[in-house]
């Protein structure tokens, strides 16, 4: 006889994008489902839910991670970025505004994961040239093909920065 | 005009796309919204004898188990399960409907919870047990078994005798894999359920309205009781040409329980849909001794499902590209027990133009002649199969451009003699070919007086810049700055559009637009008109044009009425004119778009590693709408083309009739360090004969070709020929 029972949930507190959030979740919850369906913040996207593909990169702490890898459980009380809290006042952030610029995605699926692992790049200080930001972004795939263009718009946002 | 059309514009649902505000089809909320999670057939061919889901049902959350035996009615008849796209021969699959079962992953159970992680955790709570029938999923060892599909083209003289006596002969199979499209967005559908009966399904589509008649079909509903909406399509490459098993399931689960529901696929359950076919192609080319050709065979044996025949045109380019009095072109499927394939990125072309190229390369070094002067010799100025010449062909200037930006003139043409420290580095070039096709679409227009314009069709955006050219043919058809355009797309209820695909829906929509803004202009001449002493007086509709927000004459700015001075003369708030776009049938000329396509290898000779460091595609394709869309659409299409060369292929296990890699981890796609320079040159193509506008599509030629110079070049680089792809490190080390 197989188990069908759920354990209980837990409840945690996310601070996303600036806002304290409260939530209850399931042990295998992970951070990608907590803002999801949760919190309503699609803009982060599920791609693969194994870590391979990159789309659901968010800003854990100021670090980027893969949030289908990432239960919500071990978050409790870390401070999330999501790509909807990268714009301030209406005012793009300089990747986002690179990423038009650039035509630096075409579906746009990939675009968040995209761009907040960038912001995380850009944190990180370790690309200094195109062929480190290729190595560095290669978590985050893109099948639309826009890579040199995605390379393109991260060096015009570190070239300013 | 103004002057949008053919320049670099920015895509207009950019900001949607990198603020997380753009919604797919998976994303949408609703009141007491239910999870689906899919149970999926572990045997590739037999019947469900046993499906248990009591502990599904036990578990705290969950609301019901769909399965063959358990669920709404489903339409009898293949009729109804036919969709546009549907193989004309067979009997579609038919999610849920019986205990069959056609191949490994097929859905034969949806879990439906309160949330996705109970629906998840209770599907693997359902037990299934089968009776196992002997099944087949090799195409090599059921190549025997194949039957031949009838093809439009004809032979034409005697290809078997010319192939006997020609002075120089190559003859090959050429082998590609499996492949499936992975777009990052996961299949998805969630049917809002509204209360009364109706049903708003927003769906990863790339058509509403083919995913809308078949739902109304299957579940026996009328037309106005469903609405299909997919305003963001995350990437779909073919993949979304076909109603998805999702679609069928979140609309059967809806139904059965009067609620809204959402099903997503699995990445792995991805794998259980259409795919490109594995397609052994055989070409043999017979050449006179000064490189022109006498004898072109070309026989293609893919893989295709038991219930449906799905073949394209793989064999029928040589008819257009190469000069040869005798042809024979040969299509055969192999029924096997997987699911049907479906069109993926230049569907026939990407396959049968990657050996065919392949196969012009062998003959050149055959010759002793230098590939590009090859296809020179042979360059056809009509298509062969209907002797037609082409609307347009500037080929002969892709050679051109192309080879000077790559510096081809320095190849040295000797195999292995050309070095980058301890790398072989080899030059490489192919030929690219699509059909320039284009389709009846409709769009409406509504004016308001205030100069802004709502342009709504049914047509999808799968990433392709739909929006964006639409909006820029608006904006200067109407005088318009295109902030002023809005374009609403992918709505079932909104003008009729087909499915997007083959390249078709840039010049199609564009159309389109231009029909229902003439007749906007037609009607503002003659409000402006009536205007007392206007300034258009005397003039006829046909001397005045739609600029800077006015209408005016023709070349004189100073005889102008502002668009909302005439709507107000008119005492009309809005001006809404809706106009279907046929485009009238000619079969005088060919129409087709090219490429040469020029690629730079980088071979660690100990290693294997392969880079491909520098592509250059030079594109013929009429009028380009957007340059900076247009110039993506291409790269991304090479980036495709690099994942065909070296590193795409579904593995299956043909022991078990089962994918081993179905994730995109093991499933390998370029990645950002795979890629490196691409340079896209869109050669100049005037063609007042295709079209109004002159427009071909750009949405398969960037890949045709692409495997096949990049093969071309590793054989350059290597002195190794790898006649099956992809062209991993392991055949160039074996």
């Amino acid at each position: 006889m197989a188990d069908t029972t759920i354990p209980e949930r837990i409840p945690i507190n996310l601070v996303v994008n600036g806002e304290r959030r409260a939530l209850e979740v399931v042990p295998w919850t992970t951070l990608l489902d907590a803002l999801r369906d949760r919190l309503e913040l699609t803009g982060t996207k599920k791609g693969c839910d194994h870590g391979q593909c990159g789309a659901c990169t968010v800003l854990v702490d100021g670090r980027r991670v893969n949030s289908c890898l990432t239960l919500a459980v071990m978050k409790d009380g870390a401070e999330i970025t999501t790509i909807e809290g990268l714009a301030r006042d209406g005012t793009l952030h300089p990747l986002q505004q690179a990423f038009i610029d650039h035509d630096a995605f075409q579906c746009g699926y990939c675009t968040p994961g995209q761009i907040c692992s960038a912001a995380g790049l850009l944190a990180e200080g370790r690309a200094r040239d195109a062929d480190e930001i290729r190595e560095l972004m290669s978590g985050n795939l893109c099948r639309c093909g826009a890579y040199p263009n995605i390379v393109a718009a991260i060096e015009q946002a570190m070239s300013r920065s | 005009m103004n002057g949008y059309v053919g320049t670099p514009t920015s895509r207009v649902d950019g900001r949607a796309k990198v603020t997380g505000a753009a919604k797919y089809a998976g994303e949408f909320a609703a009141d007491g919204l239910l999870h689906g999670f899919i149970v999926d057939a572990t045997v590739p061919r037999g019947r469900i004898t046993r499906l248990d889901t009591s502990d599904a049902l036990k578990v705290k959350g969950v609301v019901d188990v769909l399965t063959h035996t358990h669920r709404v009615a489903l339409a009898d008849k293949d009729e109804a399960w036919k969709d546009e796209v549907a193989p004309e021969k067979g009997s579609p699959f038919r999610p849920l409907y019986d205990d069959r079962v056609k191949f490994n992953g097929q859905p034969i159970a949806l879990v439906i919870a309160e949330d996705w992680e109970t629906a998840k955790f209770a599907a693997t709570r359902v037990r299934v047990e089968y009776e196992q029938e002997a099944f087949a999923t090799d195409l090599e060892t059921e190549r025997g078994t194949s039957a031949k599909v009838d093809q439009p083209h004809k032979p034409r003289g005697d290809a078997a005798a010319a192939l006997a006596g020609a002075a120089v002969r190559h003859e090959a199979d050429y082998v590609l894999p499996t492949e499936h499209h992975n777009p990052m967005e996961l299949y998805a559908t969630t049917a809002v359920w509204d209360g009364s009966g109706s049903l708003t399904v927003y769906d990863k589509t790339q058509g509403v309205q083919n995913v809308h008649k078949y739902l109304c079909g299957v579940f026996d509903m009328k037309p106005e009781d469903i609405r299909v909406v997919s305003p963001y399509v995350g990437g779909a490459f073919g993949s979304g040409l076909r109603p998805q098993h999702q679609v069928v399931l979140a609309t059967l689960a809806a139904l059965a329980l009067k609620r809204s529901v959402r099903v997503v696929l699995t990445r792995q359950q991805m794998y259980g849909l259409g795919y490109r076919p594995m397609t052994i192609e055989r070409v043999a080319l017979g050449a006179k001794s000064d490189g022109t050709l006498d004898a072109v065979t070309h026989e293609a044996i893919a893989v295709t499902s038991r219930y449906e025949d799905f073949s394209r045109n793989d064999t029928g380019w040589a008819e257009q590209l190469y000069k040869s009095p005798n042809s024979r072109l040969s299509h055969k499927l192999v029924h096997l027990d997987v699911a049907t394939p479906c069109d993926m990125r230049a569907p026939g072309a990407a396959t049968g133009v990657c050996a065919l190229e392949c196969a012009m390369d062998e003959l050149a070094v055959a010759l002793k002649l230098d590939p590009i002067e090859l296809r020179l010799k042979c360059y056809s100025d009509r298509d062969q199969s209907e002797d037609l010449p082409f609307s347009s062909k500037q080929l002969r200037e892709c050679y051109a451009r192309g080879a000077e930006a790559f510096g081809w003139a320095r190849r040295n043409p000797a195999p292995r003699a050309m070095r980058d420290g301890k790398d072989l580095v080899g030059w490489g070039m192919a030929t690219g070919v699509w059909e320039a096709l284009q389709m009846p679409v409709a769009v409406r227009i509504v004016l308001t007086a205030n100069g802004h314009a709502e342009v709504s069709c049914a047509a999808s955006d799968i990433g392709t810049g739909t929006y964006t050219i639409m909006a820029q043919v608006a904006a200067d058809a109407l005088g318009l700055p295109i902030g002023n355009i809005d374009v609403k797309l992918a709505d079932s209820t909104l003008p009729q559009a087909p499915v997007e695909g083959g390249s078709w829906m840039a010049a199609s929509s564009a159309h389109a637009v231009l029909g229902a803004a003439e007749d906007i202009r037609q009607e503002l001449a003659r409000l402006a008109k009536a205007i007392p002493d206007s300034p258009l007086g005397g003039l006829n509709a046909s001397e005045m044009v739609l600029v800077d927000g006015t209408i005016s004459k023709a070349g004189d700015k100073s005889r102008a009425v502002a668009i909302a001075d005439a709507m107000r003369h008119g005492k009309l708030e809005r001006i809404e004119k809706q106009k279907l776009n046929q485009f009238a049938e000619d079969k005088s000329h060919a129409r087709n778009t090219h490429s040469a396509v020029f690629a730079e290898v980088k071979v660690d000779e100990e290693l294997g590693v392969i880079r491909v460091t520098r592509v250059v595609s030079a594109v013929a394709a009429g009028r380009i709408l957007n340059t900076k869309t247009g110039r993506s659409q291409i790269m991304g299409s090479v980036v495709w083309g690099i994942g065909m060369a070296l590193h795409e292929e579904t593995v299956m296990d043909h022991r078990f009739g089962r994918i081993m890699n179905a994730n995109i981890g093991e499933y390998h796609i370029p990645v950002n360090a795979d890629i490196h320079d691409i340079d896209v040159i869109f050669v100049d193509e005037p063609d007042d004969r295709i079209n109004k506008l002159g427009v071909k599509g750009l949405g398969e030629i960037g890949i045709v070709g692409v495997p096949a110079a990049i093969a071309n070049a590793v054989y350059h680089a290597t002195g190794k020929r790898v006649r099956h792809f992809p062209i991993t490190l392991d055949k160039l080390l074996g």
